[in-house]
């Protein structure tokens, strides 16, 4: 694991933007839950894999993401 | 760990209205952190304008006054004149800027006034339900244009970078989009390239960002992105039109 990414789950819009720009396709928007805006939020299902580009927070239009590295 | 991306404090904890997916987000983000990495925040002053971005005074951390439609280099030109240690900037839609304040932004420009106008540019009224625009492409589908854009009757789309470009006036003027995140990263230095100038007193600068409107084009935000890189940024080249500190 070389980062970490957080979601704001409350103001994510279920784009899918930062899932189409994620290099490593480890994010997906979870259909199985509504968020309280009515959308169904963006998760990270393999933080493992995270190489804390920034790639998915550059993307997101509602500023939804951080992003963590792992201090080496 | 250590934090290396977290939302600015250039942008309020409002909400944005735009629709999922529209990078009008990407773009207001952009802004928001050069004010911010640029310190200038506190006397910075957004002259917003009409269109989907109308209400950007309410997501900007710092003062703003809203236009009348196409009127805000007007209205900038008098801010900047009367309080020449602000920082004064544009935030206008292609039919806010293009269409019916085209006599503001080109006559702003020939003054050579000192602000920073950001252009967004997607080809479309988004506000009012997806109308043509004058930088709709040939052939391109709007509910005013059902059959696509007909270049015969309704006149190629204006180019306004390069337009801008011929005024004596401009100091700036580059074109970038926002269609993956290395386009991101260079829209991002050209802005901050535009609010250095004004604090610098270089003069009038203005960035063109090539930006999406998924639901008035009636595509899904990623396809749109697909729109910008492969459609839109053909027939309006990527690139410096102007850079006054290079010549
Ligand atoms: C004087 C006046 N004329 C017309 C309108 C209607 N109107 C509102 S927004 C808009 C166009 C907005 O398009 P654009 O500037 O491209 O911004 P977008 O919504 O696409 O971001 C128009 C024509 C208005 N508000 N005021
Ligand atoms: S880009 Fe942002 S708003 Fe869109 S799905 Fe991802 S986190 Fe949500
Ligand atoms: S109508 Fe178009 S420009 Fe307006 S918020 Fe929606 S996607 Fe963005």
């Amino acid at each position: 694991m070389k980062g970490r990414v957080i979601f704001n789950e409350d103001t994510c819009k279920g784009c899918g933007l930062c899932v189409n720009a994620c290099p490593m396709k480890i994010l997906a928007l979870d259909l199985t839950r509504v968020n309280k805006i009515g959308y169904t939020p963006a998760h990270c299902f393999d933080m493992d894999k995270c190489i804390a580009c920034t790639n998915c927070a550059l993307m997101c239009p509602d500023s939804c993401i951080t992003v963590e590295r792992l201090d080496v | 760990m250590t934090v290396i991306f977290k939302k600015t404090k250039g942008l309020t904890d409002k909400p944005l209205t735009y629709c999922p997916g529209c990078t009008h987000g990407i773009i207001h983000r952009l802004v928001a952190e050069v004010l911010e990495e640029l310190n200038v925040l506190d006397r910075s002053i957004l002259i917003a304008s009409v269109g989907c971005s109308v209400m950007s005074y309410d997501f900007f951390n710092c003062d703003s006054i809203q236009a009348a439609h196409g009127r805000a280099p007007a209205v900038a030109t008098g801010v900047k004149r009367v309080r020449p240690d602000s920082i004064v900037f544009t935030y206008q839609g292609d039919g806010d800027l293009a269409s019916i304040g085209t006599g503001e932004i080109v006559q702003a420009a020939h003054r050579g006034e000192n602000i920073t106008v950001i252009f967004v540019n997607n080809a479309i009224y988004g506000m009012t339900g997806g109308q043509m625009a004058p930088t709709t492409l040939p052939g391109q589908i709007t509910t005013t244009s059902p059959y696509g854009r007909d270049v015969k009757t309704q006149g190629e789309p204006i180019k306004v970078s390069e337009l801008m470009a011929t005024i004596p006036g401009t100091y700036y003027v580059e074109r970038v989009m926002t269609a993956d995140p290395v386009s991101v990263r260079k829209a991002k230095t050209a802005i901050k390239k535009a609010f250095q100038n004004q604090v610098d007193g270089k003069g009038f600068s203005m960035v063109e960002v090539l930006s999406s409107c998924n639901i008035g084009w009636g595509l899904n935000p990623v396809d749109s992105l697909k729109y910008i890189k492969e459609d839109m940024a053909s027939y309006f080249p990527l690139g410096v039109y102007k850079d006054k500190g290079k010549i």
